[in-house]
């Protein structure tokens, strides 16, 4: 989130567009009803389903699954074609005004960028830039009308996205769709805000990155980044899924979103250099430029005293990347067999990823299989046969597995990262059950085995391993506090500044990331953390709830990255001179010698105005984009493309009906399902009742969503002769499921033009393990493909045919 | 800390008869306290108390924990959860889900020792730590010898290993996610994702 859950109650219009928070995050959407209670807000949901946040909402418009893109670029041209933009914001907080090579081409007619190699399935992305003058300096047109500014090519591609072409693709009715156009634009002004709220209803598209692009094209059109009340925010889903990312936990990062090293950047100089953020525009303060302090800083935490200036702090021991290992990747390469050991760190893969069936081939292929758990997973117990639900022969499976128990959230200290990146601490509440440990003993204890055997064995290439900093307390089982501090990081040798004064001295813990050095003398796992456990103590365990601006910022409630920032792009509150664009949202603002306000400023605290330092600081251009730049995988202008199963041809463009620079492996192309065999649009999601696949061991919750089900039309209901409460098949191109069926007004046939798309609603939270009724994997019928730039899998439309069925046999 | 009294340090005190400061006031002291004596002090007067926070959707609702000491086992068991009133975002509120967290603390499948499965085996059978831990550290630095790859074909050195897999977890803590990425990277495993991706 770019703001806060307690923001959102200075909104003056919400839009819950993929996503659902009143069934999926009820406590986050509190807030939505403050704003509608106290000041009058409308909430719009634009949704599939008559969720229950549309029940709730003062204007609800219907979309078809997966036409997100086209909803959105019609609201872009529909703001600039009625000249209902933020002007001023525009023109200097985004790159509207930036000139663009004569290299980047749109053809509407292929419905392609300039640089598409067919072959590879990707685009050559270097004429996707801005025109560079010789000094190194972007070229600009402040009026912003030569042809070749962002603002100009902006209002030609969005110039085929009218009312009608909107509401041909994505289903929903033009009067309504112009219904939440007029709302957005109400906010263009700076005197009213509008608020996104999605979540995985976005991201789960093979054009997912997009759909959150285009809102936050509409956000920026209409000057609502970086104010109260507005934002792209995104609800996310699991309690501590931000801070695993922020952590980089993931094939392609290093804490702190800095970049997994690849297999061409052979040492730690040529790393370092290929991130050179020098700024595109004078003056700016283009962050990333200390880029060096952080990455330096990281390799001290990974490899403490042994991380040198002359090894490049180690930079040879770290391991590089020659190609994404993301999750899809991951099981890719298990079907194949490449893989041989896995370790399930509270992580269900063969219920959480596409295509069930050929996860379950991947897992039968490994040599052995670790689960770390609180909870049995059906992972876990993937070899054996629990009838429909889980067909196995366990004998033929030779895959060694271990369960081990763990403690969960009640039996731990530790911080976990809210999605409004408020990190917040939480204690030990009772004892584990058992034997259980904690996950991070559980992989201390492994990596002391490990390093062990190196030391008394030898064995390949042994000096990452003997090198790694493990020196806690107890090397088994280190502490949280411990882990946290290390997060955090601390002064190595005493810092001076520039006159040789010591301002923080040896061994003290680090109170701000604006203290990191590049040689070697701080240390800091995850940059970004710095200031959560300072030599004041543990900032994330702060209990002051009070709000002394009366604007939900709370600043003193454990801390927000970074440096305890509650609104990102803070600056753009206020208008080029340093003034509030009105007093209503006064939040940030210049008071003539400093920034001062309700939040941190996220800005350089004393730079005056006039210096014209952008307040996008983490780009090297000081704005933010309009145009993408090289950055998208699919293009530097999101563009609408059907999902990779779809009932309709791309209505913009029958030649590239999908997004072209999809990557998927060729079996998965050969499962593909089309219309003819499967008709209608299936979509996954949840229930307010329950969390994934955990809360079927919750007896309550159990009790209260005790079987699996799908919802439908009383139209396709009646089409099919299916009854409401009677057992039906549900079957893709990759498997099929039986449940039980919920015959609803809630769903309606979408009506594209004259054809009408039927939707299957499949909520997911069954399984063969558990309390409640056995059930099946919904993703035995999602296809394995992911969106273009995260590879989130598709799993919100895809096509899927229904009949009515006899009961699963278990 | 908030200076402010807050709502949930009341009702403890005040159960615990240390309140009732009214009739004082008015110089009945004495039957004050007599009365004081014949209240039962609220059961969660008694109890541990832990701030935690949901571990469900990211919207991260405070919540209190409560829990006593099991004389038989001498552990501390949570018995009870509430939503924490004084946390800015949830004010005391919690979901369908949050307000059954205690079941999932108690489920029934938790899983409470490491467990087996051999190869071709139809059953999962209890093992000790050690077992399981030596086994896994043997299997992973088996593979890690066999597949390592020091430089690639081009002679750069890569130093990554792509058949051991890990994949993270999405409420664990910030501190388990910084060891779990030492552990990774430490031995080259460049197979690494968590939910986020999903």
């Amino acid at each position: 989130m770019t703001n806060s859950w307690t923001d959102i109650q200075n909104a003056d219009v919400v839009v819950i567009m993929g996503g659902n928070a009143a069934e999926a995050h009820p406590c986050g959407f509190k807030w939505v009803t403050e704003a509608k209670a106290n000041h009058g807000a409308k909430l719009v949901v634009v949704d599939p389903r008559f969720t229950r946040s549309a029940a709730l909402a003062d204007y609800y418009c219907p979309i078809r699954p997966g036409t997100d893109i086209a909803f959105l670029g019609g609201v872009i041209n529909y703001l600039l074609s009625n000249n209902k933009f933020h002007k001023e914001y525009v023109a200097n907080y985004t790159n509207a005004a930036f000139i663009v090579r004569e290299g980047f081409k749109f053809d509407p007619e292929s419905g392609l960028y300039s640089g598409y190699n067919a072959d590879k399935h990707s685009y050559d992305r270097s004429e996707w830039e801005y025109e560079i003058g010789p000094d190194g300096i972007a070229v600009l047109d402040r009026e912003m009308t030569n042809p070749r500014s962002v603002m100009q090519l902006l209002k030609q591609h969005y110039s085929r996205y009218t009312p009608e072409m909107v509401s041909s693709v994505t289903g929903s009715p033009k009067d309504k769709f112009l219904k939440v156009c007029e709302y957005l634009a109400s906010t263009g002004n700076g005197e009213r805000s509008a608020t996104f709220m999605y979540a995985l209803g976005w991201t789960q598209h093979t054009h997912g990155s997009q759909n959150i692009r285009t809102a936050a094209m509409v956000q920026l059109l209409l000057g609502n980044i970086g104010v109260p009340g507005g934002g792209i925010n995104a609800l996310r889903g699991h309690s501590n899924v931000q801070g695993y990312t922020d952590i980089g936990v993931m094939t392609h990062l290093i804490p702190g979103y800095l970049g997994m090293p690849k297999d061409s950047e052979v040492d730690f100089k040529t790393y370092l250099g290929n991130r050179n953020f020098k700024p595109l525009q004078p003056g700016q303060t283009s962050y990333w430029q200390n880029y060096n302090k952080f990455a330096v800083s990281f390799f001290k935490a990974m490899f403490g005293a042994k991380a040198t200036p002359e090894n490049g702090f180690g930079y040879d021991w770290f391991p590089k990347a020659d190609r994404s290992y993301d999750h899809l990747a991951q099981f890719e390469d298990m079907h194949q067999g490449k893989i041989n050991g896995y370790i399930c760190q509270g992580f269900n893969p063969l219920w959480s990823t596409p295509n069930k069936n050929k996860v379950a081939e991947g897992l039968a292929k490994l040599k052995w299989l670790v689960s770390i758990d609180p909870l049995e997973t059906e992972t876990a117990r993937f070899w054996e046969n629990h009838g429909e639900f889980n067909i196995a022969e366990p004998s033929k499976i030779k895959t060694e597995v271990f369960m081990l128990p763990v403690g969960c959230f009640a039996e731990e200290d530790g911080s976990l990262t809210n999605s409004n990146r408020a990190i917040l601490w939480h204690e030990k509440g009772a004892d584990m059950p058992g034997e259980a440990k904690g996950d991070a003993a559980v992989l201390a204890e492994l990596f002391v085995r490990i390093r062990d055997m190196y030391k008394k064995d030898g064995g390949k290439a042994p000096d990452p391993i003997l090198n790694t900093d493990w020196s806690y307390h107890d090397p088994k089982n280190p502490e949280a506090v411990e882990l946290l501090k290390e997060l955090n990081g601390r002064a190595l040798t005493d810092l001076a500044d520039a006159t040789g004064k010591v301002t923080r001295p040896a061994g003290q813990q680090l109170s701000s990331f604006g203290e990191l050095r590049d040689d070697g003398s701080t240390m800091a796992a995850c940059w970004i953390y710095t200031g959560a456990y300072t030599s004041a103590g543990n900032i994330t365990a702060r209990r002051d709830n009070s709000d002394p601006s009366g604007k939900g910022v709370h600043p003193n409630w454990g801390f927000a990255w970074p440096a305890n920032r509650r609104i990102l792009y803070n600056r753009a509150s206020a208008d080029p001179q340093g003034k509030p664009w009105s007093e209503k949202k006064a939040y940030v603002y210049w008071d003539g010698a400093k920034w001062t306000g309700a939040d941190v400023p996220d800005y350089g605290p004393t730079v005056a105005p006039d210096k014209n330092v952008g307040p996008f600081i983490m780009n090297p251009e000081g704005v933010s984009r309009l145009f993408a730049r090289k950055f998208m995988a699919e293009g530097p202008f999101p563009e609408h493309y059907e999902p990779m199963e779809s009932p309709l041809d791309n209505a913009f463009h029958p030649k590239t009906n999908k997004n072209p620079a999809v990557r998927i492996y060729k079996d998965d192309v050969a499962q593909l399902g089309t219309t003819k065999d499967f008709p209608f649009v299936g979509t996954t999601y949840r229930l307010t009742e329950h969390f994934h696949y955990w809360t079927k061991h919750v007896h309550i919750n159990a009790s209260l969503q005790p079987e699996q089900f799908v919802e439908i039309s009383e139209e396709l209901a009646k089409d099919k002769g299916i009854a409401n409460g009677g057992w039906v098949r549900v079957w893709s191109k990759r498997g099929s499921i039986k449940a039980k069926a919920v015959v609803t007004k809630r769903i309606k046939p979408i009506m594209c033009g004259n054809t009408p798309v039927h939707v299957v609603g499949i909520p997911i939270h069954w399984g063969f393990v558990g309390v409640a009724r056995k059930g099946f994997a919904t993703n035995t019928l999602t296809p394995f493909v992911g969106d273009a730039n995260s590879q989130a899998p598709e799993f919100k439309a895809f096509l899927v045919n229904i009949e009515p069925a006899a009961a699963p046999v278990a | 800390m908030n200076v402010e009294l807050s709502r949930r340090q009341f009702v403890i005190g005040a159960g615990a008869g240390a309140a009732g400061t009214a009739l004082g006031a008015f110089g009945f002291g004495e039957v004050e306290q007599a009365y004081a004596t014949t209240i039962r002090p609220f059961k969660l007067a008694s109890l541990k108390e832990a701030r935690n926070t949901c571990p469900y959707c990211s919207v991260s609702c405070g919540m209190i924990l409560y829990s006593k000491e099991n004389p038989q086992t001498k552990k501390m068991d949570l018995v009870h959860i509430e939503g924490d009133v004084d946390h800015p975002v949830n004010r005391g509120t919690l979901c369908p889900k949050g307000a059954a967290a205690l079941d999932f603390v108690h489920s029934k499948t938790r899983v409470h020792y490491p467990m087996h499965r051999k190869p071709g085996g139809d059953k999962f059978e209890r093992v000790s730590w050690d077992f399981a831990l030596d086994r896994i550290a043997k299997l992973i630095k088996e593979d890690r010898d066999a597949n390592f790859m020091e430089k690639n074909k081009d002679g750069a050195t890569v130093n990554r290993l792509t058949t051991t897999g890990l994949l993270g977890g999405c409420a664990a803590s910030n501190e388990s996610g910084w060891l779990t990425y030492k552990f990774a990277r430490s031995l080259g495993i460049v197979q690494l994702d968590n939910q986020a991706r999903i």
